[in-house]
């Protein structure tokens, strides 16, 4: 066993403990702290079904997004697409055999990266063009469009890139699948050493580890906004909770 | 039907202030500030870092501070103890604890406030607003702020960030516009109540707003109208519409037994144009037949407490109308024209001082005013000559806390629907301004959220440029001249703004202006 699997084998380890732990930590919060008054941005359904609806619109077609400024949506969604494309072709390094989705998924998944990268790329321009976005940009979020922009990209050259350039071969994904498969059924196979392969690598247990303290947490955050989330129900259902639970109101 | 015969008193003060207003209207000249011009179309400005820095309401002296509950002034250890009031507010708030943690900075939200528009300063963007606030909570707080502040812009609780709080946190007229368009929801009239309640609790007040709450519990209403003042007024609107119509409508106060307790802000029971606006609901009532009362003791629609955030005083103050709801033995509670009252009404008296098991299931509790006029026009229990509005061209401007922060009548969206069904039943001119300027994306007035004040005039002022931008085209296409609103807040910042841009104050009203006008008193009597 070579150190390089030692190490990678820890570290992906480690990044799925610090993501999972810390978003899990993140949504105990969310779900534990009280809402206390009824803040839905109306108008809202009056309904449950009707917010399971709303809610499925916002986090599949980013509805509010579209209705503000179309040009961040068309790169957001763009990107957020692609990469839920990528995520599943993915799946065929953990899974034997490949489920059927992520094998019909397989053909698009691939250029899907083109349109993560192009989504990105736009995403980043706004933040130098814009001089409203340039003003509430921080070095945290230069970094993590760097980062998404630097995974896309590595994947690419892997799958694309010329072959001969950075690494002598394309990289034996069969072999990247047997390491993988090694880390969850605890049987540990060694991962090939190509530069690009390391580098994409490196760089998404990076993006798992910084997940749960950073901006990221907007994907489990936007289920528990209250101004999305809640039921316009205000006058027909009473609502109390945290402090205006604390006490009964007074009456004479 | 316009109103014949001599002017009275309170109409002939008011037309001395317009003329006033009209024709010594060179002070805008001599303000230290610009008015904004108005454009074609709407221009999205580039950034001017600073511009309204210098933008203060005045501060809280000790006895205002004392009415509320909170510290004189400054507090020793006021750092230490603001972060940690955030903390406890950001533990009880799930859209605090959501909202601090969700934003991804991608700009939809940077041209929606208003304020923003009007103003350039670049600290009037929702997301840079919400971020002086986010800086302070990721400092101490978060991992991210604790160890890498200079990554992710966190920053200790210092004077500077205390000064652009008070100055920044008072240029958010909670509106919730910029929740509209966040594609999480956030919305930052929360982080802005947060805010100020934390600069409250370390003994920096707004003197605005928490010397208005101070008249409420000690007089019961916002002007600080007493009851003896408060019967004198209502009895000179009976007569005056006595005089008017010939009819004795009657507006009681204190009356025991009666079916409904009409709680309206405390602007309507004198102010122009609010006045005309009471008039139409008595008017309303006394078609209909339906008796009803106001009370001195909950004579206060408006809410400042939720301007400053503060549970505590929420709770004080809404309990005083369960008070008067349970005392004077009502069956149904009423809701005047007011916008972020109606928003305290109808989204949390349930919750604070429900269950409104003693009145009658049958209504909605509360109910909005325009719910109660709607449903009787729907019925055929008014008698209505829309010919009495011909010389009025209408629009109306669908206030921000009755259209993102609550409903009328029973689908989503009521609330833009049933003002302007009610309208169209009184009138024959009607137009509505640009789409993207009405119902869920209309524009505050300017001047919402506790920022009512002449201390931040320039705010108001540049903070209605989009609105009169829209308005001004409904005015050139359609020669619109009465501008409906629902909300005493709404009406106030209007007629003192819009002269500015040269419009007449006169264009602003009632939407029960406008019902009043059309009612057809004497045919049921």
């Amino acid at each position: 066993m070579s150190a390089l699997t030692i190490t990678y084998a820890l570290l992906f380890y480690a990044a799925t403990a610090i993501l999972a732990i810390g978003v899990f930590r993140k949504i105990f919060i969310y779900a534990r702290t009280p809402a206390p008054l009824l803040i839905p941005t109306t108008p809202a359904p009056t309904t449950a079904t009707g917010v399971v609806w709303r809610m499925f619109k916002e986090v599949t077609v980013f509805e509010s997004l579209f209705k503000s400024n179309k040009w961040i949506w068309i790169f957001g969604w763009m990107f957020h697409l692609a990469l839920f494309l990528v995520l599943l072709r993915h799946l065929r390094y953990f899974t034997e055999p490949v489920w059927t989705v992520v094998a019909l998924v397989q053909p698009y998944g691939k250029y899907a990266a083109f349109a993560m990268v192009a989504g990105l790329l736009g995403l980043w321009a706004r933040r130098f063009v814009v001089d409203r976005v340039r003003y509430i940009t921080n070095l945290s979020d230069h970094l993590m469009l760097l980062l998404l922009l630097a995974i896309g990209v590595s994947g690419i050259l892997m799958k694309f890139g010329i072959v001969g350039i950075v690494d002598p071969a394309h990289t034996d994904i069969v072999a990247v699948k047997a390491f993988f498969l090694g880390l969850m059924y605890f049987d540990w196979q060694p991962l090939p050493a190509d530069t690009v392969l390391v580098i994409h690598l490196t760089l998404v247990a990076v993006l798992m580890i910084v997940f749960p303290v950073s901006k990221l947490l907007h994907a489990p955050g936007v289920f528990f906004s209250p101004s999305r989330n809640q039921v316009d129900s205000a006058r027909e259902k009473r609502h109390v909770a945290g402090w205006t639970a604390a006490e009964t109101p007074g009456s004479k | 039907m316009l109103r014949a015969g001599p002017p009275r008193k309170r109409r002939a003060a008011n037309s001395l202030f317009c003329y006033w207003n009209h024709n010594f209207r060179g002070l805008k000249n001599v303000a230290d500030f610009e008015i904004p011009a108005l454009k074609e179309y709407p221009v999205i400005p580039l950034i001017q870092v600073g511009s309204m820095a210098h933008s203060k309401p005045f501060v809280a002296k000790p006895d205002h501070q004392d009415a509320v509950g909170f510290p004189h002034e400054l507090v020793d250890n006021w750092e230490e103890k603001a972060v940690k009031k955030l903390g406890e507010l950001v533990q009880g708030s799930r859209a605090l604890q959501v909202f601090l943690d969700a934003c991804v900075k991608c700009g939809a939200c940077t041209d929606k406030c208003h304020y923003y528009l009007g103003t350039s300063d670049p600290k009037n963007m929702p997301v840079a607003r919400q971020d002086l606030l986010r800086q302070v909570y990721r400092r101490y707080y978060t991992f991210a702020g604790k160890y890498f502040p200079w990554l992710v812009g966190a920053r200790d609780m210092d004077k500077e960030v205390l000064d652009d709080w008070y100055s920044y946190f008072h240029q958010c007229s909670q509106c919730r516009r910029c929740s509209v368009f966040c594609p999480y929801g956030i919305d930052t009239a929360e982080i802005s109540m947060a805010a100020r309640e934390v600069m409250d609790s370390v003994g920096l007040g707004q003197k605005y707003c928490n010397e208005i709450l101070g008249k409420v519990y000690t007089i019961g209403n916002n002007l600080g109208l007493p009851e003896p003042a408060l019967r004198n007024t209502l009895e000179g609107l009976e007569e005056e519409v006595k005089e008017d119509t010939g009819v004795d409508v009657r507006f009681p106060l204190d009356e025991k037994g009666a079916d409904v307790l009409l709680v309206t802000p405390s602007a309507d029971f004198f102010a122009e144009p609010h006045v005309d606006g009471l008039i139409g609901y008595g008017k309303v009532f006394h078609q209909a037949g339906i008796s009803w009362t106001m009370s001195s003791y909950a004579s206060e629609a408006g809410n400042f407490s939720m301007f400053i955030g503060s549970g505590a005083n929420l709770k004080k103050t809404t309990r005083r109308i369960r008070e008067a709801a349970l005392d004077l033995g009502v069956k149904r509670l009423v809701v005047g024209e007011c916008g972020h009252a109606w928003r305290v009404a109808y989204s949390f008296w349930n919750t604070l001082i429900g269950p409104f098991d003693f009145l009658d299931p049958k209504y909605p509790a509360p109910q909005h005013i325009c719910e109660v006029t709607h449903d009787l026009i729907q019925r055929g229990a008014l008698t209505l000559d829309k010919e009495a509005n011909d010389h009025r061209i209408i629009t109306f401007h669908d206030s921000c806390n009755v259209a993102r922060a609550s409903r009328m009548g029973n689908m989503p969206g009521g609330q833009f629907v049933i003002p302007r069904e009610i309208i169209k039943s009184v009138a024959n001119h009607f137009h509505d301004m640009a789409p993207d300027t009405i119902h869920e994306s209309t524009y505050c007035c300017g001047g919402g959220g506790g920022l009512l004040t002449d201390d931040l005039i320039e705010l108001r002022i540049k903070g209605a440029l989009p609105r009169v931008e829209a308005l001004k085209q409904v005015v050139d296409e359609h020669g619109v001249n009465f501008m409906a609103a629902i909300c005493a807040i709404c009406k106030s910042q209007f007629t003192k703004v819009i002269p500015y841009y040269d419009f007449p104050m006169e264009m602003i009203g009632s939407l029960h202006q406008l019902v009043s006008s059309a009612i057809q008193l004497k045919t049921k009597e």
